[in-house]
């Protein structure tokens, strides 16, 4: 679902933020991303919806070598992929359901089916009740499900979250886990990154652990 | 295919969202376009309002040869007819003068006051050769002849009208490229600063899977309407402006016996003036993402 053969991305200036990752993910299942800021998290996360390309190595998503994808091929990589920002990127001149709507104006889906799936996928985070809202309105926890909610709303068969629980209370945290890990529980490839050490702990499961751009444990 | 004007559709309806919750903006970029298209435009309805008024006289040169009262006619007519320099020859009594004279607009009280019929029988002569040398040269050698009191060259006021003509042309397509350029660069910097107030929109449709078409759709219907609106408002400024010209041009026919009036532009010319303004517009607006939506 998933391979990294001795990718390394380079940024322009010289910084070398990733050297020689190698993995594989199987489809369905579950890697936490961790290591101390700056160690490449969130530069690997960007590799594999193409937000970044990398300078050797290759990134295969579904089969497809992103990094030898065209730009016009990128956007149909991006919607089979469900992408939860650290700092949302929601927009806040429109309400919590257009929000969710956005993914599916790209689509084929006519507009009567796209409304049911957003009402499913505000329903899912339990934010349905919110969906006239806009997401000023909403608390730091609430906006980080609204972003799961419009990763998720394409169906998509990865869902990669950075740094999906930062300045979330420990509550809000929790629950924004449990919503991942329920998308996980349905066969969803998961790729979480995160610092939290607790977390990762305490869900026990396959850890990516990242140092200065190496993979330290796989 | 129904997704593709589903889409559409949605830019379109996004693009008309984004001109209505600016109406000031949008009210007055419309203004400025709606002017400056006005300027050509209310030339070219001069102009053809001018083109009018000259084609109902002959834009061909002829001469016309003015009679003595003791001519002979006949040996007059055989000679013209001789000659290989006349294309043809139209003979008009002094009587069939005066009756259309008569007819003409503004001349009928003229004519009433006279006691008799001043105008001399006239031969009109078409030249083979419409050129200015050869026109002058026929008229010398027509001049000549006995019995011929005047010749007058009847073009050259129709030649130099046409001239201006040609020239007034000629600016107002200097003054329409002008302005069509100034119109291409308000579009521009307005679709411009959409796409600087969309930035993040944009960014985060493009993240989620947006193509480049989705994310530039509505703006080159952002430009297409403005042009549009611009072009429909120019209509407008010039039908106005004709109507309030014709309070006064009116009366000025009305002094010369004439019911003349300016027109507005022909139903095509005027669906011509818009689609140009929307055409600049879109071209505006294609510059623009192209430059700043790479």
């Amino acid at each position: 679902m998933i391979s990294f053969s001795a990718v390394a991305k380079r940024y322009p200036g010289g910084q070398e933020a990733l050297s020689g990752v190698t993995f594989s993910l199987a489809a369905g299942e579950l890697a936490f991303v961790t290591g101390p800021s700056g160690a490449g998290k969130s530069t690997l996360l960007k590799l594999i919806p193409a937000i970044e390309r990398p300078t050797a190595g290759s990134v295969v998503v579904n089969g497809q070598n992103v990094g030898a994808l065209k730009r016009g091929a990128i956007p149909y990589l991006r919607r089979n992929l469900g992408l939860v920002f650290q700092d949302h990127k929601l927009l806040y001149d429109r309400s919590v359901f257009d929000n969710v709507m956005l993914p599916l104006a790209f689509g084929a889906l006519a507009p009567r089916d796209a409304a049911r799936r957003v009402r499913a996928a505000l329903d899912k985070v339990g934010l349905l009740a919110r969906e006239r809202a806009n997401p000023i309105q909403l608390s730091g926890g609430e906006q980080q499900r609204l972003a799961i909610a419009r990763a998720v709303v394409n169906r998509p068969a990865v869902l990669v979250a950075d740094e999906p629980t930062a300045n979330l209370d420990a509550e809000s945290a929790a629950r924004i886990v449990d919503i991942l890990l329920s998308f996980n529980q349905v066969g969803v490839t998961l790729v979480v990154a995160t610092h939290d050490e607790a977390l990762v702990a305490r869900h026990g499961r396959r850890v990516l652990r990242l140092a200065a751009g190496r993979l330290a444990a796989a | 295919m129904r997704t593709w004007l589903r889409q559409h559709r949605g830019a379109l309806a996004r693009a008309v969202r984004k001109l209505a919750a600016q109406r000031a903006a949008t009210l007055l970029n419309a203004l400025v376009i709606g002017v400056a298209l006005s300027l050509p435009a209310g030339g070219y309805a001069l102009l053809a309002n001018l083109q009018g008024v000259a084609q109902r006289f002959t834009f061909e040169p002829q001469v016309s040869v003015f009679l003595k009262p003791e001519a002979k006619r006949a040996e007059l007519e055989a000679r013209l007819r001789a000659d290989r320099r006349v294309a043809a020859l139209r003979f008009v009594s002094r009587d069939q003068a005066l009756a259309e004279l008569r007819v003409a607009e503004g001349l009928a009280d003229v004519v009433a006051t006279l006691e008799r019929n001043p105008l001399p029988d006239t031969f009109v002569v078409r030249p083979a050769d419409g050129g200015g040398a050869a026109l002058e040269a026929l008229a010398g050698a027509l001049r000549a002849l006995p019995g011929v009191a005047h010749v007058q060259v009847d073009s050259a006021w129709a030649e130099r009208l046409a001239a201006l003509a040609r020239i007034g042309r000629l600016a107002l397509a200097a003054l329409a490229a002008l302005l069509a350029t100034g119109l291409v660069a308000v579009t521009f910097n307005t679709i411009r600063l959409q796409i600087l107030t969309q930035r993040e929109e944009i960014e985060v449709s493009r993240l989620l899977g947006a193509t480049d078409a989705f994310v530039r759709r509505p703006f080159f219907y952002l430009g297409l309407i403005q042009g549009l609106a611009g072009g429909v408002l120019a209509l407008a400024i010039l039908w106005g402006g004709l109507w309030v010209l014709n309070l006064g041009v009116r009366d000025l026919a009305r002094a010369y016996g004439s019911s003349f009036q300016l027109a507005f532009l022909p139903g095509g010319d005027a669906l011509a003036v818009a689609a140009f303004a929307a055409l600049l517009g879109w071209v505006g607006a294609f510059l623009s993402v192209s430059r700043y939506l790479r």
